[in-house]
């Protein structure tokens, strides 16, 4: 991991190189019966900071996050958010340090409004319990309209405004895409997960998202991990890239350094070193 | 405060506006019109008809609370009949005479027996609760399945609180403020009765809208739609479900407590698997995760034996008689399974959904998109 010159085009690139890691995770190995899926994995995210993860299908990319989120648990190795433990800790309660995620495939609630949808992102930080719900007046509406006026800030600020009381399970696809970012980050975190936030989206939603990407950089410093198969992109946003391939890390570096890797053009970029994807 | 517009019916001024249950003028105006009309309604109602639709409000009650496990939550129950059952006994035994045959401790007044009977009944459901958190789908439904043969074999044989299989008990006696509301006075006991479940029946809806409205709801739909990503975004699952299971049992209490008071006598085979799935017919047939879709479900299973009894006058085929065939009785049975299967056919969000349907109509008129 190498501190040389970061790429000039990332936005907000500057706030990169600070001092305390975000999260460490270090070694990490993830077995199912005989399959290896993470196969001692090391990465560290630093405050502002937005890593890529690529890798061919099946390389273990989502198994990190799912590990980050709780939902797995690994056979090794150690996993640090601002120095708490997040190993055997419930996705709940790792949802309750900070960690937010979005999915390679949309699960977003698709029966319920826009709104509601990013409500829930806010239910860890809305404290009240059956009973003054049961009442509502009082302590319940109260906090259900604080918490609305930050929710209408992520609507603001992802431009949701017209979808806001459709049922997310109507919408286009970029925009359930879109839902589920804002979903995220209704949950104040500390560690964003993007799990191929432009999969599927054409051109212009692409374009759409990484602008959003680059607002949540530059507005809410929010430190990213984005797993993602679009290299254009990757190469673009990115500060540090990790490549994985079949769960073993190959290289972590700048995209520059990452696309002049033989390792690298070899294993993912395909073929011998022709010409890099930008 | 915040101002409202005429002739703009969804133009809020404020988020507290839009939240607020009632929350355009036309839906204030038709609550308080289908109130009027239900407070009236006593008034010029024949009293066996009267019955029929006493016998609703409570499985409304019950409906509701089932609606809030299975219709929100998704966590599918078949065991709603022993909750009901639970109630029914807790009521009764409260209730009852305390030198009778049966358990008593002569406690009448229904402002007690009432939430007592939701209480002991919610007490059953968060015991119950950790064994099904740990299932889902059809497991829980088989878990949920045996509930009901277990309550069945104790309510028969503890037979110093039901009376034991084909004997029974009296049902909770319900003596509200000196008055026994099931004596004929100055009203008739259907219409003291009708007032008074209208009365709990407003009341718990507005509570389970409130829950539906609230964190806790929000969190039972995401549970429900995806459990895996509502973990994710920090939604307890085991926390939820508990008091999805919580609720439901003591709305299912409250159903039971009030369940046999018309009829006056109980007996442990009413609890049985036919229960409910009435009560499952409820909820689909009504909409699911909607509350006023269960009371609108509540009402038209009630109302089935009454139809069906009706029908031999148009069908001269059917007979009142269960021993010819075929009889009002198959009748029934058929229509509880016809209709669910033609509702989750055509209609998945029940009456509700055609509620939904006739209101876009009028709202959209006279163009049809």
């Amino acid at each position: 991991m190498t501190e040389t010159s970061l790429p000039d085009i990332g936005p907000g690139a500057d706030h990169a190189a600070s001092s305390a890691p975000v999260l460490t995770f270090e070694d990490v190995h993830l077995s199912f019966g005989q399959v290896r899926a993470i196969n001692g994995v090391s990465l560290e995210v630093r405050a502002d900071e937005l890593f890529a993860i690529i890798g061919p299908n099946g390389a273990g990319k989502t198994s990190i996050f799912n590990v980050l989120s709780g939902v797995y648990r690994p056979q090794r190795g150690s996993v640090h958010l601002h120095g708490t433990d997040l190993l055997g800790k419930k996705p709940p309660a790792i949802a309750k340090l900070g960690v937010a995620r979005t999915f390679q495939n949309i699960e977003l609630f698709s029966n319920l409004t826009v709104l509601d949808n990013l409500m829930l992102g806010r239910h860890q930080h809305i404290g009240y319990g059956t009973f003054a719900a049961m009442a509502w007046l009082g302590r319940a509406r109260a906090e259900e309209l604080r918490h609305r006026r930050v929710v209408e800030e992520i609507v603001d600020f992802l431009e949701l405004e017209q979808w806001r009381k459709l049922p997310v399970g109507m919408l286009p696809y970029g925009v359930q895409k879109r839902v589920e970012l804002g979903r995220a980050l209704a949950m104040d975190p500390k560690l964003l997960l993007l799990d191929e936030p432009v999969a599927g989206m054409n051109l212009e939603e692409t374009e759409d998202m990484a602008r959003f990407i680059i607002d949540i950089r530059e507005d809410l410093h929010v430190p990213m991990i984005m797993v993602e198969h679009d290299m254009g992109l990757v190469m673009d946003l990115a500060d540090r890239v990790l490549v994985v391939d079949f769960g073993t890390p190959i290289a972590t570096g700048t995209p520059d350094e990452v696309q002049r890797n033989p390792e690298v053009i070899r294993a993912y970029l395909g073929g011998e070193s022709e010409e890099e994807t930008s | 405060m915040s101002t409202r517009l005429r002739g703009r019916p969804e133009l809020y001024t404020s988020y507290g506006q839009e939240m607020s249950l009632l929350n355009t003028r036309a839906k204030a105006l038709g609550v308080l019109a289908i109130l009027a009309v239900a407070v009236y309604l006593p008034m010029g109602m024949e009293d066996d008809l009267l019955r029929v639709l006493n016998t609703g409000l409570v499985f409304a009650i019950g409906a509701i609370g089932l609606n809030l496990l299975t219709g929100y939550a998704g966590q599918v129950s078949l065991g709603h009949a022993f909750f009901i059952g639970v109630g029914a006994y807790t009521a009764a035994a409260l209730s009852g005479d305390p030198d009778g045959r049966y358990i008593g401790f002569g406690i009448t007044n229904p402002l007690i027996w009432v939430p007592a009977a939701g209480l002991v009944a919610a007490a059953c459901g968060l015991l119950i609760a950790p064994l099904a958190t740990r299932l889902r789908g059809l497991y829980l439904a088989i878990v949920t399945l045996g509930l009901v043969f277990i309550g069945q074999y104790f309510f028969i044989e503890w037979r110093s609180l039901s009376g034991g299989a084909q004997v029974g008990r009296e049902a909770a006696t319900p003596i509200l403020f000196g008055a026994d509301l099931t004596r004929a006075g100055a009203f008739s006991e259907e219409q003291k009765l009708f007032w008074f479940f209208l009365v709990l029946l407003v009341i718990f809806a507005v509570l389970a809208r409130n829950i539906a409205r609230s964190k806790i709801g929000r969190a039972f739909a995401a549970i429900r739609d995806r459990d895996i990503a509502a973990g994710v975004m920090g939604v307890e699952l085991s926390r939820y479900k508990l008091i999805a299971f919580g609720l439901s049992s003591f709305y299912a209490g409250v159903a039971g407590s009030l369940m046999f008071v018309a009829s006056g006598t109980l007996g442990p085979e009413q609890f049985g698997l036919l229960l409910s799935v009435q009560f499952i017919a409820m909820v689909l047939i009504g909409g699911v995760a909607t509350i006023s879709g269960a009371i609108m479900g509540a009402m038209l299973i009630a109302m089935l034996p009454r139809i069906a009894s009706e029908l031999p006058h148009y069908l001269p085929f059917l007979s009142r008689s269960p021993i010819d065939s075929p009889n009002i009785f198959e009748f029934e049975l058929i229509a509880y399974g016809a209709l669910i299967v033609a509702f989750l056919l055509f209609e998945p969000r029940g009456l509700f959904g055609i509620w939904l349907r006739i209101r876009t109509y009028w709202k959209s008129f006279p163009f049809s998109y």
